[in-house]
């Protein structure tokens, strides 16, 4: 049949009726019931036992929160975050850059770099580092016929604080390393080769073109890594550095009020990684604007807030 | 000092007109053969137009011109020159990075997914080798761009970022960045074949005003109703080698060998 009746395919008023007078009932789900009902009981019982348990010591917690030396001690938790963080991105850069190299040679080295920082264990690399002087008891430079320039002895400059940066940076270059590695992957080849074709020279285009593309995929991992490397600075309690916790505890050692403190070190952590959070989804809105059409707004006033040039030397 | 044009051309027999000179191009990847001994002369201010079923060595042959590829055997001549080497008495050294690049600049090309840096607005993308590889002051550099943004019919464009442009536009950008360096001559690898085909023709309007201009270009195409229109010389590539090369017009309207009639039969 070639011509359709169009009088029969018009539905008639008492079709029209019957269909509205359909009422459509949702399926009825026992196993989100039953979860929810687990779930609110289960609520109900963990903050009962921390109301009510006296043992918690609230009030103590309070008390403390604000305490010198426990704001002394957050103090160096955030300056080793910061210090470690931006030494990690730069060692990180570099050995990012050379597993990318066209020499085998500078791979090789990178991806044994990588192998070993990553496999090592945290606490014994800061160990380690903390009791270098048992290695290397003075590092010195001496010159032929200009006799010793200077020397000092490993002990001297391998201070706690110092051990841990240097630590926890090399540490944490590993990590970096391979998460700007991903990033640098996932540049399409054709940028690179657009930018050859126009006779930008190799350099100019890492960080012109290729970095700045790979920020995009580097930034959420990296702020997953910043908020992992503030909890792993709590490892230098290890070697005596009176960060956050060690503070904590050389309380709780001399007054036996170990949870309140454990709390009040739980209540800074939980604030600080919340406002690293909430920074992260800023930074990935910035570096995702080329991405999004329905940005525009914010962009621009992005890009006239961080000048036209931000981008590039965010690395 | 050598690889001098005047040089070259006593020595190989470089016609004095001579913008893109190739005798017995080869190239392999590793035991995979894609060049087997490529000869083509394109003269200045004109335009060649390669055809061929896809594997031919077409678009290699098109990256070997501006040195992105190495050649494995032969010797590919721009202006007279080579591009990666500098040749001493039968030996040719490869140039420095820095000394390939500037050679580079002056070879435009255009490729088949337009490549724009994504991460930059128009404006940014058209001024960036200018400013950085050529070292033009940024103010010249943009008034350049926006007169080239008015050659290809974007000025309203200029702020916007890649993705905010549909692929023609984003092709005619690309041809505005690769304008931007005053380059000797222009390849193009497919510069239509991602396009949608109501895309197609704005792109290849810009292309046929380039080639008003004077500007030698190279185009690897699929468009062979561009080649007969614009084409002073069509050749037809299949396995690594030339099968057919001639006036693009006598060419399509009788091809001699049956390769290429066979090829054209599927594409006209």
């Amino acid at each position: 049949m070639s011509k359709v009746d169009t009088s029969k395919a018009r539905p008639q008023p008492s079709v029209v009726e019957e269909v509205d007078r359909l009422v459509v009932v949702p399926r009825r789900n026992y196993g989100i019931w039953i979860g929810t009902a687990f779930t609110l009981v289960l609520s109900y019982f963990i903050l009962r036992a921390f109301a009510v348990n006296p043992a918690f010591g609230w009030e103590t917690a309070a008390g403390y929160l604000f305490h010198p030396s426990i704001m002394s001690g957050l103090m160096t938790t955030l300056v080793l975050t910061v210090v470690i963080m931006f030494l990690a991105i730069i060692i990180g850069t570099i050995v990012a850059v050379m597993r990318v190299s066209p020499s085998p040679v500078l791979r090789s080295f990178a991806g044994a770099y990588v192998w070993f920082f990553r496999g090592v264990p945290a606490l014994i690399q800061l160990i380690f580092w903390f009791n270098l002087a048992l290695l290397v008891r003075e590092f010195s430079l001496t010159l032929p016929f200009v006799g010793e320039i200077f020397s000092i002895r490993t002990n001297d400059f391998m201070t706690p604080f110092f051990s841990a940066v240097v630590a926890l940076s090399l540490c944490e270059a590993g990590y970096m390393a391979e998460i700007i590695r991903a990033g640098i992957k996932s540049v399409p080849t054709g940028q690179s080769e657009a930018a050859s074709a126009l006779g930008m020279p190799y350099r100019n285009i890492l960080k012109r073109i290729v970095l700045p593309q790979a920020m995009r995929f580097v930034v959420p991992p990296t702020g997953n890594e910043a908020i992992n490397l503030l909890k792993l600075t709590s490892l230098v309690t290890f070697i005596a550095v009176d960060d956050l916790f060690y503070s904590a505890q050389s309380i709780y050692a001399r007054t036996f009020e170990t949870i309140p403190l454990l709390i009040v070190v739980a209540v800074w952590y939980l604030a600080v990684v919340s406002i690293m959070s909430v920074g992260q989804h800023f930074l990935e809105r910035h570096f995702g604007r080329s991405e999004t059409r329905s940005q525009s707004l914010t962009t621009r006033f992005l890009r006239n807030a961080f000048g036209t040039r931000a981008k590039g030397a965010a690395t | 000092m050598s690889n001098t044009p005047s040089e070259n051309r006593a020595r190989f027999g470089v016609p004095e007109d001579s913008m893109v000179f190739a005798r017995g191009v080869r190239k392999s990847f590793g035991t995979l053969d894609v060049l087997k001994g490529v000869d083509i002369d394109v003269p200045k201010g004109s335009v060649a137009c390669i055809i061929g079923p896809s594997g031919s060595g077409k678009s290699t042959f098109l990256r070997c011109i501006n040195h992105l590829e190495k050649l494995t055997g032969g010797i590919l001549l721009v202006d007279g020159a080579f591009v990666g080497y500098d040749l001493r008495k039968d030996r040719l050294y490869e140039v420095k990075d820095n000394e390939l690049c500037q050679r580079r600049a002056e070879i435009g090309m255009l490729f088949q997914s337009f490549n724009l840096f994504s991460h930059m607005t128009v404006m940014e993308n058209l001024i960036e080798a200018p400013v950085h590889v050529r070292r033009v002051p940024v103010e010249q550099a943009k008034s350049e761009a926006l007169e080239l943004l008015a050659r290809v019919g974007l000025s309203e464009k200029v702020d916007s970022y890649p993705r905010e442009l549909s692929g023609g536009q984003q092709q005619r950008v690309a041809i505005a960045r690769a304008m931007a360096m005053k380059p000797k001559v222009l390849l193009f690898d497919e510069p239509t074949s991602a396009l949608d085909p109501e895309l197609v023709g704005e792109v290849l309007q810009v292309m046929r005003d380039l080639a008003e201009t004077g500007m030698t270009m190279v185009v690897v195409t699929h468009e062979i109703g561009f080649a007969r229109e614009i084409g002073d010389q069509l050749i037809f590539m299949d396995g690594g080698v030339i099968v057919e090369e001639g006036n693009p017009r006598e060419m399509i309207a009788n091809p001699q060998s049956p390769r290429t009639k066979e090829f054209l039969s599927k594409v006209l």
